[in-house]
């Protein structure tokens, strides 16, 4: 693609059909994958679609050997069979042996990958003028996007918005609580399949487009990146969903505006940065807000602490606004200047020289914290 | 006074590997008791209700339900799993686990409306949990979360509560709710069975108990069979318990 602007970008995103095709296809490739990368996150399978991509690998390659074809859809077709091949030897390996999920992941991811690679360099040894163009999926090429291509990622996304409004009470309460579903009567195996078939197509619907490397990161990151923005699974998903189609969007439109920018790796960079943002600025779980508070509180906490160690003092005088020496305060481990000086902002205390004395307000407060502070914990 | 089976178990043996976690277990377990099951740690407690329940499957052995087999009892039987079991960090509110105890009850595909809420904002109220509805999950303590599944439980208005440790690691005044509730339960004709922990508290709160080590040591009202002779068998060494009463 030749170089342009981004502003030139948004303005051909409308009229020159290759561009507005790719984009349209990331979009949806975004909105899609965020989506169903909500239910991976949440249950604790970040990892599948990283073996999944991969495991898709061998399929596309035995696609090839069998028909010859370099059509798009053979291709994903033997991508979606040993894509799903891979998943279902993923789940009976954790179910059958002792090993862990993470094992089992990693097992299948290497077998497959390896076995995929194997295929491929012994197809690109044969003299078939028609081989070129698979290792395209290994890291995805946008621009091959056709819109057909497109309609295929946009009937299977509707097909995914649907069945989850139908089923959205049983995967929520699937991915919350597994056991307690299947008390209720529900059959878990069946929401199982149905989540992780999902997964599995999304995943090989992206590999054209992101490639087997990266895809995983697409399933990834616009979920981690909502659950930093909310508390509710609902929103959660939709977030996601918007995150992966703005990754989509904004990728295309980068690697669209420079040379030899592949769309791919642009899209999951940008994914990133949702994520990065997410971590620092949400304003519960963010680390920024997180921070303020955490000194805040410990501010607040000092000066209510030397508060209540000047009414203590202040007490055994019976006039509670009787002077005070300001040394005396020395002792108090919790006591800098700062905080006198806070306090007197606040009108707890008033200063006269070097004495100081709790006023008919500070005294109050200063007996009122320990309630004060066990309400504001219910 | 005869009174009816609420949940019987014939034969049941479960292994996770070679070795049986339940050893042929045979089990009545009357209507209308408040049951503790007690056992060293490994005995099978938690093994036992989940095999009951049919989340984990027997190698042998049948479960009835009122004389029924219980798949088709379902609609009768709650659990409160472990607290541990999940993830509190899950995106969802306290009210919206609650209602998850209406889902078996409306099948697949149908939403929740007004009924089941209101179901819902009942059962928080009984556990003292209706300030916190909308409070999201890992904003509670540890008893608060405890009887938000108690609350879930409730809402299932079963005729038989299945408790994993419930007590497990709740304060105080928590336990103390908590046992009122079963009590109340009890009182209303169900039957509640509890795996049990905290030897000394088991005449205060069950009357009914059933001593597990793989094997079914006893089974039997509290104030018969909770002596150290039985503990002895359980535990494997010299108990001395005084029972209360």
């Amino acid at each position: 693609m030749t170089k342009m602007d981004i502003t030139e970008y948004f303005s051909l995103v409308f009229s020159d059909y290759t561009l507005r095709t790719i984009t349209l296809g990331t979009a949806v490739l975004g909105a899609v994958t965020g989506m169903l990368g909500s239910f991976a996150v949440l249950r604790k399978q970040s990892l599948l679609g990283d073996a999944i991509s991969h495991a898709a690998l061998p399929g596309i390659a035995i696609a090839f050997l069998i028909t010859g074809a370099k059509d798009t859809n053979t291709l994903l077709l033997g991508a979606l069979v040993s894509g799903l091949i891979g998943t279902f030897w993923i789940k009976s390996i954790v179910k059958k042996t002792h090993l862990k999920s993470d094992t089992a992941l990693g097992l299948i991811l290497s077998l497959f990958f390896g076995f995929g690679m194997l295929l491929l360099t012994f197809i690109q040894k044969q003299p078939n003028a028609n081989q070129a163009g698979l290792d395209k999926y290994l890291f995805g090429q946008a621009a091959t996007l056709v819109e057909s291509d497109v309609w295929l990622m946009v009937i299977v996304t509707g097909l995914c918005l649907f069945v989850l409004l139908l089923f959205w009470k049983e995967f929520k309460l699937l991915l919350f609580d597994a056991d307690y579903t299947k008390t209720l009567g529900f059959n878990t195996k069946f929401i199982d399949i149905l989540i992780t078939s999902f997964i599995v197509l999304a995943i090989v619907l992206g590999l054209q487009t992101v490639g087997v490397v990266l895809m995983s990161a697409m399933l990834l990151a616009p979920a981690a990146a909502a659950r930093q923005w909310t508390n509710s699974l609902a929103t959660m998903v939709f977030l996601a969903a918007i995150f992966g189609a703005f990754s989509g969007v904004f990728g295309t439109a980068i690697s669209a505006s420079q040379t030899n920018l592949s769309t791919g790796p642009v899209i999951v960079l940008v994914a990133s940065v949702f994520v990065l943002f997410s971590f620092v600025f949400s304003p519960s779980r963010g680390l920024l807000f997180k921070q303020i508070r955490f000194i805040k509180n410990r501010r607040d906490l000092e000066l209510h602490k030397t508060l209540a160690f000047m009414h203590h003092i202040a007490e055994t005088h019976e006039n509670i606004s009787h002077p005070h020496a300001i040394k005396l305060l020395n002792n108090f481990q919790g006591y800098t200047r700062s905080t006198l000086q806070k306090l007197v902002e606040k009108n707890y205390v008033e200063l006269k020289g070097n004495m100081w004395s709790l006023t008919e307000v500070g005294f109050e407060t200063a007996e009122n914290l320990y309630t004060k502070q066990s309400t504001e914990d219910e | 006074m005869k009174q009816k089976i609420a949940v019987k178990v014939d034969d049941l043996t479960v292994a996770y590997n070679y070795k049986p976690v339940l050893w042929d277990i045979d089990l009545e377990i009357p209507e209308g008791v408040l049951m503790a099951i007690v056992g060293p740690n490994g005995a099978g407690k938690s093994t036992l209700i989940k095999s009951i329940l049919g989340i984990l499957k027997p190698i042998a052995g049948s479960v009835t339900i009122y004389g029924k087999p219980y798949e088709k009892q379902r609609q009768l039987v709650a659990y409160v799993p472990q607290k541990g079991s999940v993830d509190w960090d899950f995106p969802t509110t306290a009210l919206d686990v609650v209602m998850m105890g209406t889902y078996g009850s409306l099948g697949w595909i149908k939403r929740p409306r007004q009924k089941e809420k209101k179901a819902a904002l009942e059962a928080l109220e009984k556990v003292g949990m209706l300030a916190f509805k909308g409070r999201q999950i890992s904003q509670l303590s540890g008893g608060q979360q405890q009887r938000i599944f108690l609350a879930r439980a409730l809402v299932q208005n079963a005729s038989i509560y299945f408790m994993d440790e419930p007590f497990q690691g709740v304060d105080a005044t928590t336990e103390i709710a908590i046992i009122n509730i079963l009590k109340e339960l009890r009182k209303a004709g169900k039957t509640v069975i509890v795996v049990h922990h905290d030897l000394q508290t088991v005449p205060e709160y069950f009357d009914w108990v059933t001593f597990l080590n793989v094997k079914k040591i006893a089974t039997g009202p509290v104030k018969d069979i909770f002596n150290d002779d039985n503990l002895t068998k359980t535990y494997g060494i010299n108990f001395k318990v005084s029972v209360q009463e």
